[in-house]
């Protein structure tokens, strides 16, 4: 057993948002009226896949230091995981889109960046799969998770807020924290960013832990004795 | 003269109402109590999906113990 309190803050957070999303007070605006609710649930997912991404980041360049390969599969199932939240972050965001701003696909600079770096992540699945020997896999798939993400940070958070956008916080459109983030919704949104957040990283560290088994199994059979384990 | 200083002040007054109309929430849904139908039917699935995340939790760990 490992330490659970995390796991268990994540759970309870996730349910209080569920709770607390639909029956707190939110401010009547025009146009989104409920559907604001959405940032709940719509904007955490973004949030997960950065900070996810982010750790993905961190295992690919301790792998080109160290060499490790359970380094490469921290930073594959974290990307995974990554990628999940990414599509649905976007297929939440389209739907949104679709009864909100009238189309499910706006040419909107967020939109267009989101799309560029799900595809950039995608090419990192794709690209991994197609060699054959685990260590130019695994040191080309780092190299390439770094380019990635030092695309994708641009792409979400510094390109949309140059020009004109109908996200919020972006070109002169005024963000959430101006005035309608009020803080019925914070009391909500905070937890909602943390818990999804938690259930990430639980979803990803699991990933991560049946690899790490399967790895050390398969390196047993290999060598008819058990180097990996300290 | 005095008919469209009444125009004008008729078409202010429209204004000022539409401008302090609330925009339409759910308030129906929430009088009604069905709201609470919503959120127990998510906090459902919630929980089912942290009851299944727990197993798988469990599972692995008890896989990482044998393979020591």
């Amino acid at each position: 057993m490992r330490s659970w309190w995390w796991k268990i803050l994540g759970i309870i957070m996730c349910l209080y948002v569920v709770v607390a999303g639909f029956l707190m007070p939110v401010p009547r605006l025009d146009i989104l009226n409920e559907t604001i609710r959405n940032l709940y649930f719509h904007v955490p997912m973004w949030f997960t896949m950065i900070v996810l991404y982010t750790a993905a980041f961190y295992y690919s360049i301790k792998y080109l230091r160290t060499g490790d390969l359970r380094d490469d599969i921290r930073a594959v199932q974290f990307t995974n995981t990554g990628i999940m939240f990414n599509i649905l972050g976007y297929v939440t965001g389209m739907e949104w889109a679709k009864f909100t701003w009238g189309a499910a696909w706006v040419p909107d600079p967020k939109l267009l960046g989101a799309a560029m770096s799900m595809l950039i992540y995608f090419a990192y699945s794709i690209l991994r799969s197609g060699l054959k020997d685990d260590e130019k896999k695994a040191k080309i798939g780092a190299v390439y998770n770094v380019f990635a993400y030092a695309l994708m940070i641009p792409l979400l958070l510094i390109l949309p807020r140059m020009v004109d956008s109908l996200h919020p916080g972006n070109g002169g459109n005024p963000a959430f924290a101006k005035y309608d983030l009020d803080s019925d919704m914070r009391m909500v949104f905070y937890p909602a960013v943390i818990g999804w957040n938690l259930l990430g990283a639980w979803i990803a560290t699991l990933k991560i832990r049946l690899e790490l088994v399967r790895y050390r199994q398969e390196n047993k059979s290999a060598f008819g004795f058990d180097f990996e384990n300290k | 003269m005095a008919k469209r200083t009444l125009t004008t002040i008729f078409l202010l007054l429209i204004t000022a109402i539409a401008a302090n109309a609330q925009p339409e929430m759910a308030d129906k849904l929430r009088a009604d109590g069905k709201i609470y139908v919503v959120v127990m039917v998510l906090a459902t699935i919630f929980a089912g999906i942290f009851t299944y995340l727990v197993i798988l939790d469990r599972k692995i760990s008890k896989l990482e113990k044998e393979g020591k």
